[in-house]
């Protein structure tokens, strides 16, 4: 078992989650997190005062999949959430040692 | 029966003449009575719109401050305006409105209203009700204490705030107020202000000013030579204050006519909120076209600044002008409000709702606007009122900041005011559920 991380644009959500319920994920945790990468924030105004935005918003998605699937959605998610601008995001993969499903006691690839 | 109906009649018509007669005596036609009536509902229903200014400010300051403030600054809010409202009563209106006095300076005593059902002969027929005429006046003295509540946000501790506003409603703003509008000296000499531009909206901005000074700005607001904007918590809220204002000005600026009893004067009070609809409106499209042209995006506060340097710069004349004329005196405290509230942040003076800018500066411009459509006013005399209220309300207010600086302590700990002013000094959340998650 594997856990996706995927830092994607806020307005791409919707595209990648209809993307990876069609690839076969059933279910993921999403989180709206602020960061930088080489993006690195951009300036704005208020009341006349310029002022860097140092933390771009961004959402988090986790999934835990079979290892088997790994480069499907991996793949899935670079092409939906891609605009070819900078700040399309990023993808770590991890290893998961253990999952158990709360409501029947079933563990690892039964449980995700 | 024949001779008896007559009899009757004849009675009648001896007794006609006299009980006419009696009935003049007792009440008078409402050719007399009439004006009296009209002022006073003028009075009433102008008060009622410059009370709900009070909301207006409670909104737009509530909407531009941090949500860890937002319980503090509804509290200052209420508090200042009751305590203005006892304050004008204790001493405010009669020292504002001494009857003769030397043009300078009378303390005055408390207010007596009307006996409870007075008779027409005892009652002002040539103005309006005491209790309508008091009500009025008061409304616009809380006004004066909202302008200084905006601009020391964040920082401020709520007693001494409170102690400055007891000075101001009931000793500052009735003295300076009773050289213009008292009937003293400022008058006598021909200046011009007819709703307040200077007697009401400078004299908040000049004690605002002095404040902001003493008080010095919010921690983190200059670092490094740099600015750090401290974005409002909640726009619509600041929005809607806007409005309330803008609504509240017809009272304002309608009420400030001091007469309903003629055709003349009616009319005028239509004028009168035609204009200061006209000249808000042009405040608010030239800051909205002057910050997308100088920052490349339209910035909502310096619109609702910009309303609000409209209303203020009419105040002074909402009458004269032609509706072309509101426009234009409107855009330029547009302009003035957009240019003026980055100088304030080059001096390091935090002024967190531009206060200074839409009050003191565009006060100080509608002023003197008034000479180009009011032939009975003086550039001269106009720029005397508007320096001698400057040199009174500053000077007395940065006296009075700093003897509470001193004696008591203005500001709130560096540690209070990162946790914010709600939980610090209030132990109250103006958003609770939003905080806990």
């Amino acid at each position: 078992m594997k856990l996706i991380i995927a830092t994607i644009k806020p307005f791409k959500l919707e595209e990648v989650r209809e993307a990876l319920t069609e690839a076969g994920v059933r279910g993921m945790m999403v989180t709206e997190i602020k960061g930088f990468g080489s993006q690195s924030g951009h300036t704005e105004i208020y009341r006349g005062a310029e002022y860097a935005v140092n933390f771009v918003p961004k959402v988090k998605i986790e999934i835990v999949v079979a290892a088997a699937m790994v480069d499907q959605i991996v793949e899935t998610i670079t092409k939906t959430a891609h605009t070819g601008k900078i700040g399309d995001g990023k993808i770590f993969v991890l290893d998961v040692q253990q999952a158990v499903r709360v409501r029947t006691g079933e563990t690892n690839e039964d449980a995700i | 029966m024949t001779s008896l109906k007559t009899l009757t009649a004849a009675a009648a018509l001896t007794v006609l003449p006299m009980a006419a007669f009696a009935q003049d005596a007792a009440a008078p036609g409402f050719d007399e009575i009439g004006p009296y009536i009209m002022t006073t509902l003028l009075f009433c229903m102008a008060g009622f719109l410059v009370f709900f200014m009070a909301a207006g400010f409670a909104m737009l300051e509530g909407g531009l401050v941090r949500s860890k403030n937002v319980t503090m600054q509804m509290t200052k809010n209420i508090a200042l305006y009751s305590i203005a409202a006892i304050m004008y009563w204790l001493v405010g209106f009669n020292t504002m409105y001494p009857g003769d006095f030397n043009g300078y300076f009378a303390i005055g005593g408390t207010t007596t209203l009307d006996p409870v059902g007075v008779a027409a002969a005892d009652a002002a027929l040539d103005y309006a009700s005491v209790g309508s005429d008091f009500f009025f006046q008061l409304v616009f003295v809380a006004a004066t204490a909202s302008i200084v509540s905006g601009a020391l946000a964040e920082r401020i501790k709520l007693w001494p705030f409170l102690a400055f506003v007891v000075v101001l409603t009931g000793i500052m703003y009735p003295i300076s107020g009773s050289w213009q509008w008292g009937g003293g000296w400022l008058s006598e000499r021909g200046f011009s202000d007819f709703a307040g531009s200077t007697v009401v909206h400078s004299v908040g901005g000049w004690a605002a000013l002095a404040g902001a000074i003493v008080l010095g700005p919010r921690l983190g607001k200059y670092k490094d030579g740099r600015v750090n904007p401290m974005p409002g918590s909640n726009l619509a809220l600041a929005t809607l204050g806007t409005f309330i204002l803008w609504l509240g000005w017809f009272g304002f600026n309608g009420g400030s006519q001091l007469a309903m009893g003629t055709v003349g004067d009616v009319s005028d009070v239509s004028r009168i909120f035609a204009n200061t609809n006209m000249a808000a409106a042009a405040g608010a499209v030239t800051a909205l076209a002057l910050t997308q042209i100088l920052y490349k995006k339209p910035d909502l506060t310096m619109v609702l600044n910009g309303a609000l340097a409209g209303l203020v710069s009419i105040t002074a004349e909402p009458l004269a002008p032609t509706l072309f004329g509101a426009l234009w005196i409107g855009a330029v405290g547009g302009v003035i409000v957009v240019l003026t509230v980055p100088m304030l942040d080059k001096f390091k003076i935090d002024d967190v709702v531009g206060a200074v800018p839409v009050h003191l500066f565009a006060g100080i411009w509608g002023t003197i606007a008034v000479v180009f459509y009011n032939s009975d006013a003086a550039l001269g005399t106009q720029l005397l009122g508007i320096i001698s209220y400057g040199v009174f309300t500053f000077v007395a207010s940065l006296i009075l900041w700093t003897i509470l600086k001193v004696a008591i302590g203005i500001r709130v700990s560096e540690e209070h005011e990162i946790n914010g002013l709600d939980t610090s000094e209030l132990g109250m959340e103006a958003y609770p559920d939003f905080s806990k998650g």
